[in-house]
């Protein structure tokens, strides 16, 4: 029997010489890459006991990468990589999640009008417009943001006829492309956005655990012209929330400097273009092309920072014009951030250096966030296994 | 004359003013919130036409156009308007500052500053709905400190020779190409966006389709454009307005000469 692969690691059974194991959340990630123990290179299968077997599926460990189930009852993270005997062939390019973003919206449109743009030699993505009262009304959202209601408690809630419209949304959607963490779920959702920070051709996924995604991001990052610099959103112990999470990988592409409600031709060209090498991507992989490993720069969420306000949440300032449009720069303790309406200046007060993101987004007033504070981590990611053609 | 500031209150909580139209036949109930609070101001600092009124409102706006700072003019012959603009156009630069006219015929909108006698249009961009931009903060905040110095200056007496002052003056208004439902067919052309104030010949690009067809501008003669993909004029079926320049002139204030 090999040893536990990192310590709070839980045995949940052996069969063979295979083993499952579950991981506790607070495993931490952004780790400098270890020597690797013969535990880490060992490949090994995972399988669930019967009672476990509605969540259950397969996966493969390789190096420097450890594995977790998600099983109901645990808060678990789970790592996906596309099982080896099965191609990606159900994928979804989602616009409109947000109905004040009118490329995603246009683009999908079009699409769905004519999709021959998102057909491959190994599967037809199909769009799908996401929030269609959102976006019937050019506003973000109706009662409450669809990007935030895809957690197991408004997937699974019951009364949901005078409840939020978005939670219905969310539950048809699930329904749609789901079920979240079922074997029946689509296999990769293109999510598209836009934001009105400076995030170059941002590429969005839960964790660097999704070596699918991580791939995706990489071939994308290799084979467009702008930079795309990986947003990491997941936290140790919290839920996906994001209706990416709907499907086994998920992608968002929140092509930037974009104000809502506007549709600008350069981003549409830039958008179409993402979606158009996600997809390639995608065919590539599904005609048998095993793509090895690499290591990769991405940005993981730490916190956000609110805006500075007064007793009763009223503004009191802004952002600071040498933080402004500044994403992805590294900001160091004393750096400015925001300036009062007063003209005095407000310094960053942290230990270490960190890298801002959606700076002075213009949706994330009301969430409480003028910029999100980012770790700069270098994560090493296994190679990916061609899988196995499909059965007829 | 003196530009005097607030003097006469008026109070919010009186009955709208029954003016004989169908807006003052109706209820408070049965009006949108905006005519509401159109008829609110119109108390306050008006009545709109009327001696009554304010002598000036500076109304603040950003668009999310390229547009920079402009100050939008309501009549060509408001001397003291054109003299007003013509010093906050000096002491801005080397800062650029525009001039939209919007004195025409059927173009011209009913302004909540129109309730004065000189109203200010001050339009700053390009900033996203929503958002609160530390540059063009600065730019706006800077426009109202040259307007009420220029006010100042005039209520001391001072002396403003007689001048002239190039504007843009708004000629017609171009819509999307549009599906038979109403949707957008074509959005700005890239070699369009972002060019607010600048020269648009016959022959130039101004929309592109997603099947990447370029629809060239039609006109007979060189224009320039404003509001050049403004998103809240998607709904009023403006994708820019078309302008021409042409230079107004202002007699001298507060000149001692006879």
């Amino acid at each position: 029997m090999r040893g536990p692969l990192t310590s709070g690691c839980k045995l949940l059974g052996s069969r063979d010489c295979q083993q499952a194991w579950i991981c506790p959340p607070d495993l931490a990630r952004c780790q400098p890459h270890s020597e690797e123990t013969e535990t880490e290179r060992d490949v090994a299968e995972v399988w669930l006991s019967p009672e476990q077997s509605a969540c259950s599926t397969s996966y493969c460990l390789s190096k420097a990468m450890q594995l977790a189930l998600l099983c109901p009852g645990t808060d678990s993270r789970m790592y996906s990589t596309p099982p080896r005997e099965r191609q990606l062939e159900r994928v979804a390019v989602m616009g409109g999640t947000h109905g004040n973003e009118l490329c995603s919206i246009y683009l999908v449109k079009h699409w769905l009008q004519g999709p021959s743009e998102l057909q491959r030699g190994t599967f037809a993505a199909t769009p799908f417009l996401a929030n269609p009262k959102a976006t019937k009304h050019c506003i973000r959202y109706v009662s409450q943001d669809l990007n935030r209601s895809f957690t197991r408690a408004f997937l699974t809630s019951q009364d949901t006829r005078d409840g939020p419209y978005e939670v219905r949304q969310a539950q048809e959607i699930n329904q749609l492309l789901g079920p979240k963490g079922s074997a029946d779920a689509f296999d990769f959702i293109l999510a598209l956005h836009n934001t009105v920070s400076n995030m170059a051709a941002c590429l969005i996924s839960d964790s660097e655990e999704n070596i699918f995604t991580m791939h995706t991001c990489h071939y994308i990052q290799k084979h467009t012209q702008s930079p795309c610099p990986i947003y990491l959103y997941g936290c140790p112990g919290q839920e996906s929330y994001a209706l990416q999470s709907v499907a086994k990988n998920g992608l968002g592409l929140p092509p930037s400097s974009h104000p809502h409600r506007v549709l600008r031709a350069d981003v549409l060209s830039h958008m179409r273009a993402l979606v158009a090498c996600g997809l390639d991507f995608n065919d590539l992989f599904n005609q048998g092309t095993s793509f090895p490993a690499f290591d990769i720069v991405a940005y993981k969420i730490i916190e956000p920072v609110d805006f500075p306000r007064s007793p009763c949440g009223e503004l009191l300032g802004f952002v600071h014009p040498r933080l402004q449009d500044k994403d992805f720069f590294p900001l160091k303790p004393g750096d400015p951030i925001f300036q009062l309406f007063s003209g005095e200046e407000i310094f960053y007060e942290g230990d270490a250096t960190i890298y801002p993101a959606f700076i002075n987004e213009a949706s994330y007033c009301e969430k409480g966030a003028a910029f999100y504070k980012m770790k700069k981590c270098t994560f090493s990611i296994p190679p990916l296994e061609a899988p196995v053609a499909s059965a007829p | 004359m003196i530009l005097r500031g607030p003097g006469k209150q008026r109070g919010l909580t009186g009955p709208v003013p029954d003016s004989g139209t169908q807006a003052g036949k109706e209820t408070l109930e049965d009006l949108p919130y905006e005519v509401v609070r159109a008829q609110e101001i119109h108390l306050l600092f008006g009545p709109k036409g009327s001696k009554d009124a304010y002598d000036v409102i500076l109304d603040l706006h950003n668009t999310t156009a390229n547009m920079g700072c402009t100050l939008i003019l309501e009549s060509s012959k408001n001397d003291l308007l054109i003299q007003m603009f013509h010093y906050i156009k000096n002491s801005l630069a080397p800062l650029p500052c525009f001039v939209y006219l919007i004195d025409h015929p059927s173009l011209k909108y009913a302004t909540t500053r129109s309730v004065a006698k000189h109203p200010v249009g001050v339009e700053v961009g390009p900033q996203p709905q929503g958002v609160l931009r530390a540059d063009i903060l600065d730019q706006m905040r800077r426009i109202v400190q040259h307007a009420l110095d220029f006010i100042q200056c005039f209520n001391e007496g001072k002396e403003f020779p007689a001048c002239s002052l190039e504007v843009y003056q708004v000629m017609e208004k171009i819509d999307y190409p549009r599906k038979e439902n109403g949707e957008i067919a074509a959005v700005i052309h890239p070699r369009l966006q972002d060019q607010d104030w600048k020269p648009l010949n016959p022959g130039d690009p101004v929309f592109l389709t997603l099947d990447g067809k370029t629809i060239p501008f039609d006109g007979d003669s060189t224009v320039y454009p404003v509001f050049v993909n403004e998103a809240a004029y998607y709904e009023k079926g403006e994708a820019f307005a078309k302008t021409v320049k042409v230079t107004l002139t202002a007699r001298s204030l507060n000149s001692l000469s006879p």
